[in-house]
């Protein structure tokens, strides 16, 4: 690794002071995707301002169906949290299904909404149900968040505090993991909330996460496994690789959507 | 707990490694030691132009930066390999060079040029990405059928056209003839994918150069430590052996990319020397997918005839086998004497020819993995029976017992003389396991959910513990294949036995110790194994092939013979017995049907203090002997897989992995089942998750765990292992090995079920998801149109 200066602020107001403190300084969060990245000699932070220690930052709260969850919430926490187990359990279940134990003990919701990587589980939800992003400085709804593969509209400088979700009537997630890493080769989050039904498919697309209109359109019109399987699914823009050809991601996003129904 | 022969000991090894008191390479800490890091080719084939270190040489820390001419310049030799085979026209293999640091071109992706010597790991690593490398690109190739064709890249100025040999056994002539009678022939073209072989502790290598005593020390990873001394010695000139010691201490699994020697220990010997530093290397696990040999890799076009009854009339192969960038030490062997041999199976076959070519490409060497040459061999015969079976409309249990080989000994067309075995009785017993005959049920009950069920049978041999010596070096082997052992008992009655087998997982300071308290009725705490040093061991051949149990132990058995035969003189004298009187027993040698008796420490001390022994003879009581088998041995095994694929997904799930196998005489049960698990398990793994896969430009796609898949606990299922032993007749244990067997005999058994389950011919290794809902899909619209 390269020398790199490690900062542990006990507050927002602190955390922002050491990211705007060196030349390239980041958020550091459960470390799992940035710390390799810095292994490989392919990421040089000056400063590294780790966030888990900022007072409510791991905080998970419910009031009503809304559930609020800390952007330093690990993966473990999510999965294990008896309001999230009880208001939306595609989103436990789907926690619990990321990586592997060490994984989700480290790896936070906020550094994986961050990092927008195009196979990661989350965003799916996320997008599913249009959560809501809360940052220091903002709120950002999921639809305006995502910006293609890793990127999302975060500024520089800006962290993410927590993450609030609508739960809705009914919430199902089905993934289809990649043979060797485990992430999602193609992970479907279906959703019919207060704001209609919305369908999110990760890991397929060659833009990262993106809505299905068909799927949208035939799980509103009705709300069965059968539905899905007239809707007509293009490879088109979706991603190729030797796992998993874009006609094959196609069929799964299919076969998940409607397990995804079948779970919800 | 009894510790015979044949009994479940507990591996005695298993507490230093379970508690992490393990000594493996990267624990060893020289004093003074600094840091190696190799500067690698991003490129696949490329000429190097030049080298500017300036920079690097600058970095606080670096201690020097040391280049292929240096390292030519100094004497350092090509790096060889250890089976010269020759083309079927008599010409010599066409070998080029091989540099342990590459000079004016490099030839696959990590090939290393240089390397930074520095006071710490991340300072070397630093120092490493500030050299500069001049490069001029070439273009590359990949694939061995696409490196013999024409107009393909040069890779070795002296392998025209890339092929290093034109090789072939057995009988063309009466192949094609037989093939010509043939009332049906099944015919596949087949590739046998490229792996990684990913043992858990990555390669190291620490080396030491005493100034003063002009002499070397080098801590390895190897399965083989005196091999490595002796090669690093005659051919790489490093030091004379008698001033290079190798020890190979802890070492975290092999699967036979630890057989050889690497460019990394011998730079690092020669740095140590340069810098007069102990300098220390660990691959890391980028390194390693990079620059680890690898296994498998055949491209095959093969043809097998049977007459009206079913019975092979005749089998015709041509094979083409990528060999790298350079020729690893056994890489010529593997696809031509480890599997040109193997052709015959279990079968009874009339007539046999296997033609095999070999090239460079523009990637890592390949070379022995788990079973080397057997497993390509076995998915070839064991996916063309079953093939051949559907074809005509044959129970394909029923078409292997038509022919099965019934009688011993067995000549086959392809050298093998098969010794013992009893193929329809193991196949029997894996039939009754697996409970065959409930199979239809089981379908319909998955069918009944969705899934389409399938079973799938591979019943395979294998040549273990290659032998003997005389007749490898015949076949072009650079060395010779017997085992040495020494046993010495102490004056306190303890033994310690010094073995060339090397383990490096296999739980030889178990086994090993088990035959020697089965011989004297002694405690096992009471027997020490020593291996690995080869300060300690005089000599030895090491651990690959299966051939620690059938070759190692032998070794020790005969040295064994003699020490109990002095002791046997000892007591005889001391007690004034007959020799012909003695019974050893219970710790003690006695006189039958008398009280008389010494215990086995008042044997030790008595040939150490040598107040009393018989006329003439030497005090002390240690042997040494050295074992060269006449004959290989030929496990033989029968599996059983049963798969679920789910036809939306493709995804496979072993639903049920049964194996009968004939191991000859067993030691212990539970190492040997842990063999046949492990073995399983990366046979399953060649059969649904492990590809390697280069892009076009020779650029690695699967270098790190999240493109490379491993077999992970929930990939497998529960296995039921059956032994039924032919004990082998050319070892005195009976033994025949059992490493490999499972990495063997499991691809093509399910590789046939899943072709079983979905209906389709032609499914490639191996069986992702992808692949097998492809091969659905195609079945289903050849079905449609129809
Ligand atoms: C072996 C392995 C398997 C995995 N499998 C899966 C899987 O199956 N599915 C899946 O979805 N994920 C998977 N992951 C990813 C993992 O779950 C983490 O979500 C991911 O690594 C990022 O979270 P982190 O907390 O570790 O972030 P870090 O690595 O600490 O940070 C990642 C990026 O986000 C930024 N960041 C972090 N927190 C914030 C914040 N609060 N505000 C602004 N920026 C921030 C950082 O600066 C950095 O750029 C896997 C990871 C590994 C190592």
């Amino acid at each position: 690794m390269y020398s790199t200066k490690y900062h542990n602020p006990a507050s927002i107001d602190a955390a922002t002071a050491a990211l705007s403190s060196g030349e390239e300084a980041k958020v550091l969060a459960g470390g799992q995707t940035l710390l390799p990245t810095m292994k490989q000699h392919l990421a040089e932070p000056s400063d590294l301002v780790d966030i888990r220690g900022i007072a409510g930052m791991a905080d998970i709260s419910a009031n009503g169906a809304t559930l609020t969850i800390g952007a330093a919430a690990t993966h473990a926490s999510v999965a294990d949290n008896a309001d999230v187990q009880s208001l939306c359990p595609a989103l436990a279940g789907l926690a619990a299904h990321i990586g592997d134990p060490a994984v989700r003990h480290m790896g936070t919701i906020g550094g994986s909404m961050a990092n927008n990587d195009p196979a990661a589980d989350y965003p799916a939800a996320a997008l599913a149900m249009n959560a809501t992003i809360v940052t220091n400085s903002r709120e950002i709804a999921a639809d305006d968040f995502f910006d293609g593969l890793f990127a999302t509209n975060l500024e520089d400088g800006e962290i993410i505090t927590a993450i609030r979700f609508e739960t809705g009537a009914k919430c199902g997630y089905a993934k289809f993991p990649n043979p060797a890493s485990r992430y999602a080769m193609v992970g479907v989050f279906v959703a019919q909330t207060g704001g209609g039904v919305r369908v999110a498919v990760t890991g397929a697309g060659d833009d990262g996460v993106f809505r299905h209109a068909g799927l949208e359109a035939a799980l509103s019109a009705d709300w069965s496994e059968g539905a899905v399987a007239g809707v007509d699914i293009s490879p088109g823009g979706l991603l190729s690789d030797f796992h998993g050809d874009s006609a094959y991601r196609a069929n799964l996003i299919g076969v998940m959507a409607k397990r995804a129904v079948a779970a919800s | 707990m009894s510790t015979k022969i044949g009994d479940r000991v507990k591996r005695s090894e298993d507490k230093r490694f379970i508690t992490g008191a393990g000594k493996y390479t990267d624990d060893i800490r020289q004093e003074n030691q600094a840091y190696a890091a190799f500067v690698r080719s991003p490129y696949a084939h490329a000429n190097v132009k030049g080298i500017d270190a300036s920079a690097a040489e600058a970095m606080d820390g670096v201690i020097a930066v040391l280049n292929g001419a240096q390292l030519t310049g100094d004497g350092i030799g090509n790096i060889i390999c250890g089976w010269a085979v020759s083309s079927k026209d008599g010409s010599p293999m066409n070998m080029g060079a091989w540099s342990a640091l590459a000079t004016e071109k490099v030839r696959y992706v990590g090939d290393a040029v240089a390397v930074v010597i520095a006071e710490t790991d991340a300072l070397a690593r630093l120092g490493a990405e500030a050299v500069e490398v001049d490069y001029e690109e070439l273009p590359t190739v990949v694939k061995a059928d696409k490196a013999l064709a024409e107009g393909a890249p040069q890779i070795h100025e002296n392998a025209p056209g890339n092929q290093i040999f034109d090789w072939e056994i057995g009988d063309q002539a009466a192949t094609d003839a037989a093939l010509a009678t043939a009332a049906h022939i099944t015919e596949v073209d087949i590739t046998n994918n490229r792996l990684s072989p990913n043992p858990m502790e990555p390669r190291a290598a620490i080396a030491t150069y005493d100034a003063a005593e002009e002499h070397y020390t080098l801590y390895t990873t190897s399965q083989n430590p005196h091999v490595a001394r002796l090669v690093l010695s005659a051919f790489y000139n490093v030091a004379p052996e008698h001033k290079l010691r190798v020890i190979a201490p802890d070492v975290g699994g092999g699967f036979g990319a630890k057989i050889y020697i690497y460019p990394e220990e011998i730079t690092c010997l020669w740095a140590s020397m340069k810098t007069n530093r102990s300098v220390k290397w660990t691959s890391d696990r980028s390194e390693a997918f990079m620059t680890d040999a690898h296994g498998r890799d055949h491209i095959t076009n093969a043809r097998m005839g049977f007459d009206a009854d079913g019975k092979i009339v005749g089998f015709k192969v041509d094979t083409i086998a990528n060999v790298g960038a350079y020729m690893s030490l056994f890489s010529s062997a593997v696809p031509t004497y480890l599997y040109g041999t193997l052709m015959s199976g279990q079968y009874d076959m009339p007539a046999i020819h296997c033609n095999v070519r070999t090239a460079y490409t523009n990637t890592v060497p390949v070379d022995a993995y788990r079973g080397a040459g057997r497993p390509e061999a076995t998915y070839l015969i064991e996916t063309m029976m079953e093939r051949a079976a559907r074809e005509m409309a044959m129970d394909p249990a029923e078409l292997r017992r038509r022919n099965f080989i019934q009688s011993f000994p067995h000549q086959t067309p392809v050298i093998l003389a098969y010794d013992a075995g009893d193929f329809p009785k193991i196949l029997q017993m894996a039939q009754e396991s697996a409970d065959v005959a409930g199979f239809a049920t089981r379908k319909a009950e998955a069918a009944s959910r969705g899934m389409l069920r399938g079973l799938g049978y591979s019943t395979f041999i294998e040549a273990c513990g290659l032998a003997p010596s005389a007749a490898a070096g015949s076949l072009g082997a650079g060395v010779g294949l017997w085992e040495s052992a020494e046993v010495r008992m102490n004056p306190v009655g303890t033994i310690e036995v010094l073995t060339g087998s090397h383990s490096h997982g296999q739980g030889h300071e178990t086994t090993f110790a088990q035959i020697v308290a089965d011989r004297f009725d002694i405690p096992i705490e009471n027997v020490k194994i020593v291996h690995g040093d080869t300060d300690k061991v005089q000599f030895g051949m090491g651990t690959y092939g299966s051939r620690s149990a059938p070759v190692g132990m032998s070794a020790v058995v005969k040295a064994m013979d003699k020490v109990e035969a002095k002791i046997k003189k000892i007591v005889a004298h001391v007690l004034e017995a007959d020799e012909a009187d003695l019974v050893i027993e219970g710790g003690a040698v006695s006189v039958a049907g008398t009280d008389k008796q010494m215990l086995w420490h008042e044997i030790g001390l008595a040939a150490y203090m040598a107040h009393n022994l018989p006329e003439g003879m030497e005090p002390g009581l240690k042997e040494t002997a050295f074992f060269d088998p006449v004959n290989f041995s030929f496990p033989s095994g029968a599996f059983i897989c049963e798969v679920e694929v789910d036809p939306e997904t493709g995804t496979t799930e072993i639903v049920q992995f049964t194996s009968a196998d004939d191991f000859g005489t067993i030691i212990n049960p539970m190492i040997v089942e842990g063999q046949v698990h492990g073995g399983v398990a990366q046979g399953i793994g060649q059969a649904l998750l492990e590809q390697v896969i280069y892009d076009d430009d020779g650029q690695l796609l699967t270098g790190s765990y999240m493109d490379y898949t491993m077999p992970r606990a929930d990939d497998l299922p529960f296995f039921t292992i059956d032994h039924h032993a032919t004990p082998s007749p050319n070892n005195p244990l009976g033994v025949k090995g059992c490493g490999e067997a499972g990495a063997i005999g499991a691809p093509p058994a399910v590789i046939n079920a899943i072709t079983d389950a979905i209906g389709a011919e032609g499914l490639a290794m191996p069986a992702t998801p992808m692949n097998v809902w492809r091969a659905i899909q195609a079945a289903k619209s050849s079905i449609a149109a129809e």
